[in-house]
């Protein structure tokens, strides 16, 4: 609760909205040029993956003021059921896709139910904990096949029209889902559920002596959270042609809470430009081996030495914008 | 008996591991009036008041709103029943603006607050209603400011405002004039007193200047448990009430 109240977010006024729509159309607009930019559509792809998963868990801790360490589960949980409804059911990619949101959403309602009742640490240490026992169990149940993973999935005509194999239409179609779901979160941030959620997230007894039951509206965002999660674990199917152990690992849930700390807590675009400059550097940065871990775990260290509020965060803290 | 009195508690005990913070207490409040609970340091009016709003759940007791046995009952469905509390701690949500604080309040009651998908500028119909509100407790040009930049009384008089906006049938003030000066307690005590036109209002008060000019009752608690009860003229008269505020070990 207490790591998002200094972040002192601007009144949210019409202009801060007007504001954020201009971002929006400028980053739709730069990520929508990038197959003519000869930058390697498979690292863009795999961050906007990463950039989603990151915008749904900044909704639950940057919103709800609920810091959850168990966040790969839901983002391993699609992953897995995805794959294997095409792989071995061979079903249509929308039929997957489906799959494995709803997986992910079944498992936010029984995770969120439990973890809710608790705050701060204690939240934090049983979301760790219910994902270490969705690991543990995904690693002995065939299905998954263990170490080896789910491999080579089709990726299969989307909507019978559009043709996933074909790394062009592959792109458009994972950008278009990226850009659908923010418009989503963004809108819950902006709704009548968002403003008690602020609230709650701002002075919870004052909420629960209004007469809202501060546990229902945590429990929607947990699950908000956990299913679009969930898609962006679907979508990362069609992107890696596999699912394995590694999205469902806690080192997985450390390093969403690293992406969205990095952009800005809080704030829209953060988690967008934090999971950007994570994939980049793990993927330009990969020749020095383990070392990555290091120099990752030094950012983390000067982000919060430095610049609490995140990249975006301090740049809107700068401008007096809401970004 | 339920018209008469709104509230009333019966053998209402709270035990904190071995120590009674409250014991035995029997309050009535008539509704309409401004009762005042008042006593000592650590004599258990903040335990009480926690009890009444169910922020705590008694040991022993009954708490009767309105002839329903609201015992245990959660905190929010308390509040839904019009008995909101305000807190010792300024409680404003210091994030938001004065205009939405309220309209917070508003939302709850008309819905919509669990749609996620709709756009918060369904809210704007509450906006007329909240800057009334604000204007009662002359706060209208505070509206777009953020709650965390107000001066002290302000937000205590916003918060007055948010519990209004529930429209309450009793209001429950845990020390209402805390931390204030001279200036924001004339203005407080004046909001209460024409607040308390429609309202039943219960508190907790330190200052007993306050207590004196605003209560039609006043219940005196020490060591958890009900030393009096009376107008606050009586009560000056009575040697027990004198001997728990002078005498030894209370400073």
């Amino acid at each position: 609760m207490s790591v998002i109240t200094d972040n002192s977010t601007p009144a949210s006024s019409g202009r801060g909205i007007r504001d954020e729509m201009v971002a929006f159309v400028i980053m739709a607009a730069l990520l929508a040029t990038v197959p003519f930019t000869g930058i390697y559509p498979f690292f863009v792809m795999q961050a906007l993956c990463f950039a989603l998963f990151a915008c749904a868990f900044n909704l639950l801790i940057g919103y709800g003021g609920l810091l959850s360490f168990g966040h790969a589960m839901f983002l391993g949980t699609a992953g897995y059921f995805t794959a294997h409804a095409l792989k071995v059911w061979g079903v249509s990619p929308e039929i997957g896709i489906v799959v494995g949101t709803a997986g992910a959403c079944a498992l936010s309602v029984v995770t969120g139910w439990i973890s809710i009742r608790r705050q701060g640490i204690y939240f934090a240490m049983i979301t760790l904990a219910l994902s270490q026992l969705v690991f543990f169990v995904y690693l002995q149940t065939p299905f998954t096949h263990g170490e080896d993973g789910i491999q080579g999935i089709p990726q299969g005509m989307l909507f019978g029209l559009f043709d996933l194999s074909k790394p062009t239409t592959l792109y458009y179609v994972i950008l278009v889902a990226f850009l659908l779901a923010f418009l989503l979160i963004f809108r819950a941030i902006n709704s009548p559920f968002g403003e008690v959620l602020k609230a709650i997230r701002e002075n919870e007894p004052r909420a629960v002596s209004l007469g809202y039951k501060a546990d229902q509206y945590k429990l929607m965002a947990f699950i908000l959270s956990g299913t679009l999660s969930g898609f962006a674990g679907s979508l990362k199917v069609f992107v890696a042609q596999n699912a394995s152990l590694t999205d469902v690992h806690w080192t997985m849930s450390g390093e969403i809470v690293l992406m969205a700390l990095i952009g800005g807590l809080g704030t829209v675009f953060g988690p967008v430009v934090g999971a950007f400059i994570i994939v980049a550097m793990q993927q330009y940065l990969a020749g020095f081996g383990q070392w990555v871990t290091v120099i990752q775990g030094a950012i983390f260290v000067i982000c919060v030495l430095t610049f609490r509020r995140g990249i975006v965060g301090e740049i809107a803290a700068l401008f007096k914008r809401s970004l | 008996m339920a018209d008469e009195f709104i509230l009333e508690t019966q053998g209402l005990t709270k035990e904190f591991a071995g120590f009674l913070a409250v014991r035995d207490v029997n309050l009535k409040i008539r509704r309409g009036s401004i009762h005042a609970l008042i006593g000592p340091n650590g004599a258990g009016k903040t335990t009480c008041f926690n009890l009444l709003t169910k922020f705590l759940q008694p040991t022993a007791g009954r708490i009767v709103y309105k002839g329903r046995d609201i015992t245990s009952m959660a905190p929010a469905d308390v509040a839904r029943l019009g008995l909101v509390r305000s807190f010792q701690i300024s409680a404003v949500f210091p994030h938001l603006t004065a205009l939405e604080n309220v309209r917070v309040a508003l939302q709850r009651q008309h819905g919509a607050s669990f749609d996620f998908w709709r756009s918060k500028s369904v809210l704007d119909r509450f906006n007329p209603r909240a800057k009334e509100l604000l204007e009662d407790v002359g706060l209208s040009e505070f509206a777009d400011t953020q709650a965390v930049e107000m001066p002290y009384g302000r937000k205590r008089a916003l918060e007055i405002a948010t519990t209004l906006a529930l429209d309450p049938e009793m209001m429950l003030l845990d020390e209402p004039m805390a931390g204030m000066g001279h200036e924001d307690i004339d203005k407080i005590a004046a909001l209460i007193k024409r607040i308390s036109a429609k309202y039943t209002i219960l508190m907790v008060e330190h200052n007993l200047n306050v207590v004196a000019n605003l209560s039609d009752v006043i219940t005196v608690l020490t060591r958890g448990k009900v030393l009096a009860e009376g107008v606050y003229a009586d009560l000056t008269k009575d040697e027990r009430v004198k001997e728990a505020y002078l005498g030894a070990g209370h400073g």
